[in-house]
């Protein structure tokens, strides 16, 4: 399939809201089959709110956009690492350690011999994670292309480095952040602007910025022609290999993202943050219609894609029907219900 | 990381847990021989699972305590320590320690039961002392010494605590951990104590995994799924995080009582503190692989063989006991 980047970008929507309107020259069944995981998100939130009338409340909706967001901004990451034909197994750890170090940084800070203001620190730790997942990410970009190592074996090791350091960092107990520090962060996680969590509101615009960057500029036509076929975009004078490792910088930078946001919530990181997010955001990804082997991709499909697998998980704890021994068969059901409603795309 | 250790710490063991006579004394017994003339050399194999949580981390933290003081008190003394990661990376610990090592003492917490039984019958028949902790192998005659903590006490303990605290009244929300025959005996005891009292109602179990963050969501559910909440049995003190974020995040103020579980050193702290809502806990401390390390060398040494069977009782800790629960320097 040809990169086709003109699906019209429209407001970022993090809630089954409005489908962005089909681009002219798309067909009728190419959309239905695009607004598959969309309509699936609304069927399963019908089912929610008749099984619990407390699903529909907003606080609830709240609740699960809010914790959607860490998967969800990786998963954003994530679509053009796939969409370019790689792959990242280590976001899970990576986000980890990103949190191990911040909190160990920050309470360096805290009980050094000249203790700056609250917000100087949380700068300084947030400016660290940053930094943290972009070199990450740089490394993973460098290994794949000029290592010429697969993406899955570079990402596999760092999986296990990271995720190692961690639970070498913490002793293989938790990290901590500082009592007074934690409080003074934890808005970040648990604030509201204009009634919406501050973590929906960087989702949201982590989602507008990654579906700008990948249907309206160029690079973003890199990708998908990369992921199309890497030697006709070679020979098209694409540069391949800068694209790539910016595609792994852009995830690790989303990365940090969650890990800001995830921080200010426990205030705490152990050996266990992040286990198995890497399952997930790839979940979030191909349930959202991107192909595991890249050329073409939606981010807004991610988008729904990631809520549809917290709304499952919500709904699995709103109720009780089933025995919990059987939930993680209800969302596997889910799982490859979705997709098969989106399924021959290729 | 560097972690400090206080002096005199292996005295400390020997008096801060009245609870468990019966092994202070085996320590003290043990301490006495330690300077007698000519030990036998003993080379003492463990394998336990790598650090993947604050549980788990506790159990290294502590295996690597025993190995310190016990190898700086007897020179005849070999501790190797082994962590595995997984089952059959746990199998060739075993093995290679025996080959490798030649050791002739093995003190064990096998990441599973049924799996390890053959490779550890394996190094027994060889002639190697056998001490199991935790998690009994599925074929007994593979052991010569069986250590664990009180997973029954663990689940029946709370449910007395919760019912006396409510008085016999109220409802409750249990987090499960993860599905494993350990969660459902301690689920099981829970649940028979808490049919003794007709008035308290529980709303619902889910499987939070032992994981803090698992916690916070299915607490989130919880509160917005039941309007009146008197306790929250969380079954583990890391769990216990994840629910106390969920209701201070909710402004609920209808639960009277977290309930954690293991003597986590942040969740003892909170106890001594007088916390609103943790006012107690019951422990199962990663401490008894230090106690069957201890136990099994200084048996060894002697000569001797350990009782069969030692249970090392959880309690139910309070502010009245806490101090005695609280390990600073562990990371659990």
């Amino acid at each position: 399939m040809q990169p086709t980047p003109n699906t019209r970008s429209t407001e970022p929507t993090t809630g089954p809201g409005p489908q962005p309107a089909p681009a002219a020259g798309l067909p009728a069944l190419a959309w239905l089959r695009a607004a598959g995981p969309l309509i699936a998100l609304v069927l399963l939130c019908i089912a929610g709110a008749l099984l619990n009338p407390d699903f529909a409340t907003v606080d609830n909706l709240m609740n699960v956009l809010t914790r959607t967001a860490f998967i969800g901004i990786i998963a954003v990451g994530m679509t053009f690492v796939i969409v370019s034909g790689g792959i990242d197994l280590s976001v899970g750890s990576m986000a980890a350690l990103i949190a191990g170090a911040m909190i160990v940084a920050m309470n360096a800070l805290a009980t050094g011999a000249n203790p700056p203001g609250a917000a100087p620190m949380i700068v300084a730790g947030i400016a660290l994670a940053l930094a943290c997942g972009a070199v990450f990410g740089i490394a993973h970009g460098l290994l794949v292309t000029h290592g010429r190592i697969e993406p899955f074996i570079v990402t596999l090791g760092s999986l296990g480095i990271f995720r190692a350091v961690l639970t070498w960092l913490s002793d293989g107990g938790a990290l901590t952040l500082d009592f007074n520090l934690a409080e003074a962060y934890s808005p970040v996680y648990y604030q509201s602007v204009l009634g919406i969590p501050i973590p929906v509101w960087v989702f949201a615009l982590v989602a507008f910025g990654g579906t700008v960057i990948l249907n309206r500029t160029a690079y973003g036509q890199h990708v998908q022609a990369i992921g199309s076929n890497e030697q006709v975009a070679r020979y098209a004078a694409i540069r391949v290999d800068r694209a790539k490792v910016l595609t792994y910088l852009l995830l690790g930078v989303c990365v940090a993202i969650a890990t800001v946001l995830y921080v200010p919530r426990l205030g705490s990181a152990t050996p266990t943050t992040g286990i198995l997010w890497e399952l997930e955001a790839i979940a979030a990804v191909v349930v959202g219609g991107t192909s595991l082997r890249g050329g073409a991709g939606r981010v807004m499909g991610t988008v729904v894609g990631a809520i549809l697998l917290s709304v499952i998980g919500n709904i699995l704890n709103l109720t009780s029907i089933i025995s919990v021994h059987l939930n993680p068969a209800v969302q596997g059901v889910v799982i490859i219900a979705v997709a098969y409603l989106q399924r021959s795309r290729r | 990381m560097t972690v400090f250790i206080e002096k005199g710490n292996s005295m400390r063991f020997s008096n801060t847990l009245p609870a468990r006579i019966a092994l202070a004394c085996a320590l003290a017994a043990g301490l006495g021989t330690s300077h007698a003339a000519a030990p036998a050399n003993v080379t003492l194999g463990v394998a336990i699972p790598t650090a993947t949580h604050g549980f788990t981390g506790g159990i290294v933290w502590w295996a690597n305590q025993a190995k310190k003081e016990l190898e700086a008190a007897n020179p005849g003394l070999k501790v190797i320590v082994k962590t595995a990661a997984s089952t059959p990376e746990q199998a060739n610990q075993v093995q290679d320690l025996l080959v490798v090592n030649k050791m002739n003492a093995l003190v064990i917490l096998p990441l599973e039961s049924a799996s390890l039984t053959q490779p550890v019958s394996q190094v027994k028949n060889k002639g190697v002392y056998v001490t199991v902790v935790d998690r009994g192998l599925t074929n007994p005659a593979a052991q010569n010494a069986y250590v664990a903590g009180d997973n029954s006490a663990f689940g029946r303990l709370p449910a007395e605590y919760l019912a006396r605290r409510l008085g016999g009244k109220g409802n409750i929300v249990v987090l499960r951990g993860m599905p494993s025959t350990i969660d459902n005996e301690r689920v099981n005891a829970f649940n028979a104590e808490i049919k003794k009292y007709p008035g308290i109602k529980v709303l619902d179990a889910k499987y939070g995994n032992w994981n803090r963050d698992d916690a916070f969501k299915v607490t989130q559910d919880y509160l917005t799924r039941f309007k009146g909440i008197d306790a929250v049995w969380a079954a583990d003190d890391d769990m216990a995080i994840g629910v106390l974020k969920a209701i201070e995040q909710a402004k609920r103020t209808d639960i009277k009582e977290v309930f954690g579980g293991a003597g986590a050193k942040f969740a003892v702290k909170k106890v001594m503190d007088g916390d609103r809502l943790v006012q107690a806990d019951v422990s199962y401390s990663p401490k008894f692989i230090y106690d069957a390390i201890k136990m099994t060398a200084n048996a060894r040494l002697k000569g001797e063989a350990l009782p069969a069977r030692t249970i090392i009782p959880s309690v139910l800790i309070t502010r009245d006991n806490a101090r005695q629960f609280y390990f600073p320097e562990s990371p659990y």
